[in-house]
């Protein structure tokens, strides 16, 4: 089973990014399962939802405690909620940010992971260009999708049009696209760095 | 067909399937998506004909839903915790008519304190109003007992209340399938009232009855849900054969044939349940789980069979029979060949408090080793329990209660966990 | 021949039909045919209005929807004198869910019959006036708002007669109920309370409300007549008299509501979306006293001394009753 923990604040797009990522396992022939945190709902209050994705049937309805990812939607939650409770430690961590780790106070935590399995990018700025909100899910779940590689772009892409219609829905994927090869790109200049 | 769907939207499309011809809904959290989406369908005319009709209040939805019944048409409503209560005057009614009304409850917390997250207590607070209750465990059960819930109900002419967790199973996206409209029509024939009110045929409904006919009115309320225990295991199977799928019936069990242990719950909590259950059985526990789907009738006799060889009990609950104890605990206590104390009651998830594998395997492990109490509360804050009891020793004015708890555990915003 | 126009004028419990006026011109309730909706054999008391009524009512409403009804009746008088099981005495369908629900069973009654497009068969929700002006009034106000297909009847004895005369919204200022005894200082009901029904149904904008009493037999007949040729949410309140309730003899009902109309203290109209478009004209003009002396229930107000000052206020609510309904000729509505 593997299990992601999405934190955000209301009216990003954080449920919805959940029920995505559920879909999109969904439509490659796996179960899955997203629920949010049941919160008090209000904009901009701290949310939290879970998904679990299994080759077999999802009985567990506990939260996720203990994440194998970690989606963060918002990094002005970092020092405010604890955000990375039960991580595991060889676990993902995707943030949306222009900043890195470092800069944004986390670098000693982040120590301990595997350095391909963390990734900042700047998806609210993608989504301002290309849907015009600033709702970063769409490009989160891309991005989610290149470091983690358990889910493939096309299924992210898939969810992305079962949830959304019409020129939203492409606006989306468009900035899904750019965030998966960003990623990408990353990982391929970080292996060079490696190898140099 | 497959589909990876909210709960709500599920439930939606399954009652949508079964051609009903009046809804009536009052929004109240968590329902508000189930007829949210058949008021879209009906005003779309993708279910046709149906009367949808914006409610001003519960007890004017399940009166509405009486009218609509008593005149031959298949009704349906929703509602949860508050609302189920508003409206128990008219539950009552609707029992004691004989009107096959289905009806979704939302599972959710009654307040005071208000809380609008999951648990039993609305259910519980209607037990014996003479509906049916049938609790489901997954979005996939939820959907399928509503299908069963008006064939049985227009079958025994009784009302049905198919009780699902509110947010759980409603706002949890999960893998579904709708069955096609070809099979919810060979399984639901068009609904034949017992009564209607047809001036071709008139009739009186609602007369006063008094001491000399009350009891036998009564007692045939009883009789004709202790009929629904034959039933409900017929056409659970007849459904198996239409649909393929192992739904509803009065119970499921699981690794119950050896357990010494016997863990039994209502609704979605058995999922957690199942897992927990395998990680202790791996440990070489020799323990299983009883899944109670109809609540009412209880079905005594099967589950006598099921904790037939069981050495102990253990309730998993999550409601509270304030100044008792446990509802559902108290309910197998009665149907336990052993001894009484026996049946240990474990009130679990209040006003939607996570039940987590780690103290399942806790107070399990308790139980097995013969130290649980006769009346646990899962992962209560004792020490904030006491500090609060200590504060109204000493002071009069000790204010609202719910702020006291509050301030107590020091409630923060959305912590993950 | 000449012709030559025939008013009609009833006193006391005279005539209800005229033999020289043809067929279809005579009221319901002198047709050998009539339908006897509420039958004979049930257990009102001696003289009651609402028992009364309601035969005038249904047999109209059964006259004029071609037998086509469905009545749904709240928890009351009507309902609990009407059916002493196991017998019942209508005669037509009929179901008694709980007392503050009758316009919400009827809402559902009527949707069920468009929905099985059987829409000729038409349903009136009746109820008392604390079944309908209190404890009904939530679920009144949302049938009224949806427009929902129903004509609700309120049989008015303004008080809670069948638990044992409590006060309702409904009861006029200074009656003795058993919640509002003829003691202390205001003995009575207070003033400056209650509830004005026909008002507030015509607040919704309604297609029709209409109020009637049982002292004139054709005004109630034709309302309930008119009522049934408009589709929608429609409002009858009846005006009935309860010996038992209000302390006069049995054989006094349809005078003493003649005098609530003639008084001007229950205004009798017609309104259409809101607007009055018709009035039943005071033809001469009663004091309250006439009115409030045969009652046991206003007899405080006449012993040991008169209260003249309360009788005077009960006066100026019949007055201002009758100069905003215009119920006098001359006066404008």
């Amino acid at each position: 089973m593997f299990q992601i923990r999405i934190h955000g604040r209301g009216g990003q797009g954080v449920v919805t990014a959940a029920e995505m990522l559920s879909v999109a396992a969904f439509r490659e022939g796996r179960h899955s399962q997203a629920f949010p945190s049941f919160g008090s709902e209000r904009t901009g209050a701290p949310v939290v939802a879970f998904c679990r994705i299994d080759e077999r049937e999802i009985r567990l309805r506990e939260p996720v405690m203990r994440p194998d990812a970690l989606i963060i939607q918002d990094p002005t939650l970092l020092h405010q909620v604890e955000v990375f409770a039960g991580i595991v430690p060889d676990g993902f961590i995707v943030i949306n940010t222009r900043r890195s780790f470092e800069e944004l106070g986390v670098g000693d935590f982040v120590q301990g992971f595997h350095a391909e399995r963390l990734c900042t990018l700047n998806a609210t700025e993608m989504a301002l260009r290309h849907v015009g909100r600033p709702v970063p899910n769409a490009a989160l779940l891309a991005g989610f999708a290149a470091v983690t590689g358990r889910i493939s772009l096309d299924s992210v892409i898939a969810a992305i049009r079962d949830k959304f219609a019409g020129k939203v829905a492409e606006a989306n994927v468009a900035a899904a696209r750019e965030a998966f090869e960003f990623v990408e790109r990353q990982a391929e200049k970080r292996s060079h760095a490696q190898a140099n | 067909m497959l589909k990876q769907i909210e709960g709500s939207q599920a439930v939606a499309e399954a009652v949508a399937l079964c051609r009903p011809e009046v809804i009536c809904a009052y929004p109240i959290s968590p329902q508000t998506h189930i007829v949210e989406a058949l008021g879209r369908m009906v005003k779309s005319r993708a279910l046709a004909p149906c009367e949808f009709i914006n409610v001003e209040s519960e007890f004017a939805a399940m009166s509405v839903a009486i009218g609509a019944s008593a005149a031959g048409a298949r009704t349906y409503t929703a509602t949860a915790s508050q609302g189920l209560l508003f409206m128990s005057e008219a539950v009552f009614n609707a029992a004691g008519l004989g009107l096959p009304i289905v009806m979704t409850v939302a599972n959710r917390a009654i307040g005071a304190p208000i809380n609008i997250w999951n648990d039993h207590t609305d259910a519980m607070s209607q037990r014996d109003c003479g509906w049916i209750q049938l609790f489901a465990e997954t979005n996939q059960e939820a959907l399928d007992l509503h299908i069963q819930a008006f064939r049985l109900g227009e079958e025994l002419s009784l009302p049905v209340m198919v009780c699902m967790d509110g947010f759980i199973l409603t706002h949890a996206y999960e893998r579904v399938d709708i069955p096609p409209q070809e099979k919810v029509d060979a399984y639901l024939p068009r609904f034949e009232p017992r009564q209607v009110l047809d001036p071709a045929e008139p009739v009186s409904i609602g007369a006063m009855v008094g001491p000399e006919a009350f009891m036998e009115v009564r007692y045939l309320a009883h009789a004709r849900q202790m009929r629904a225990l034959e039933l409900i295991p017929d056409w659970a199977e007849e459904f198996w054969r239409v649909f393929g799928r192992d739904t509803g019936g009065l119970m499921h069990t699981y690794r119950t044939e050896d357990a010494d242990t016997v863990v039994v719950a209502l609704g979605s909590v058995l999922g957690t349940v199942k897992d927990t259950v395998d990680e202790l059985r791996d440990r070489g526990a020799k323990i299983g789980v009883l899944g109670i789907t109809c609540f009412r009738p209880w079905p005594a006799a099967a589950v006598q069979r099921a904790l037939l060889k069981a050495k102990r009990v253990v309730v998993l609950e999550k409601s509270l029979a304030v100044g008792l104890g446990g509802i559902v605990s108290t309910n197998v206590r009665t149907s336990y060949a052993g001894r009484p104390d026996s049946v240990h009651t474990v009130i679990a998830g209040l006003g939607g408090r996570a039940i987590t594998r780690a103290s399942l395997a806790r107070v399990l492990g308790l139980a097995m080793e013969g130290e649980l109490a006769p009346l646990e509360f899962l992962d209560l804050d004792m020490g904030a329990v006491e500090r609060v009891l200590a504060r109204e020793h000493e002071l009069r004015r000790s204010g609202p209660l719910a702020e006291a708890v509050l301030r107590e555990v020091g409630a923060v915003a959305s912590r993950a966990g | 021949m000449a012709f030559q126009p025939i008013k009609f004028y009833q006193t006391g419990t005279f005539t209800v039909g005229n033999r020289l006026l043809p067929p279809e011109t005579r009221s319901v309730q002198a047709n050998m045919r009539r339908t006897n909706s509420l039958n004979s054999g049930h257990r009102a008391c001696q003289g009651c209005g609402e028992a009364l009524g309601a035969r005038y009512a249904i047999d109209a409403a059964m006259s004029a929807t071609a037998n086509q009804l469905v009545a749904v009746n709240a928890t009351g008088c009507l309902e609990v004198f009407s059916t002493p099981y196991p017998e019942t005495s209508w005669q037509i369908p009929w179901i008694h869910s709980l007392f503050g629900n009758a316009a919400a069973v009827a809402t559902g009654v009527a949707a069920a019959l468009k929905v099985k497009n059987r829409k000729h068969v038409r349903v009136i929700a009746q109820g008392g006036d604390g079944g309908t002006t209190d404890i009904g009034f939530g679920c009144l106000s949302g049938m009224f708002e949806r427009n929902d297909d129903v004509l609700y009847v309120c049989y008015d004895n303004e008080a809670y007669m069948n638990t044992g005369v409590q006060r309702s919204s409904a009861t006029p200022p200074a009656a003795r109920t058993a919640t509002t005894m003829a003691v202390g200082s205001e003995p009575g009901n207070v003033f400056g309370q209650g509830k004005n029904l026909p008002a507030i149904a015509m607040a919704h904008e309604i297609p029709y409300v209409a109020t009637a009493t049982i002292a004139d037999l054709r005004d109630l007949e034709y309302k309930v007549k008119r009522a049934m040729e408009i589709r929608g949410a429609r409002y009858l309140h009846i005006f009935v008299s309860c010996p038992l309730g209000w302390g006069h003899e049995s054989e006094l009902s349809i005078r003493i509501a003649r005098l609530a109309q003639e008084t001007g203290l229950f205004p009798v109209f017609e309104a259409k979306r809101g607007e009055v478009t018709g009035v039943s004209k005071i033809r001469r003009q009663k004091p309250v006293e006439d009115y409030l002396r045969p009652q046991k229930r206003f007899a405080h107000l006449f012993a040991p001394s008169p209260h003249v000052e309360t009788i005077a206020a009960i006066q100026a609510i019949a007055d201002r009753n009758i100069r905003r309904y215009g119920l006098l000729d001359g006066a404008a509505a």
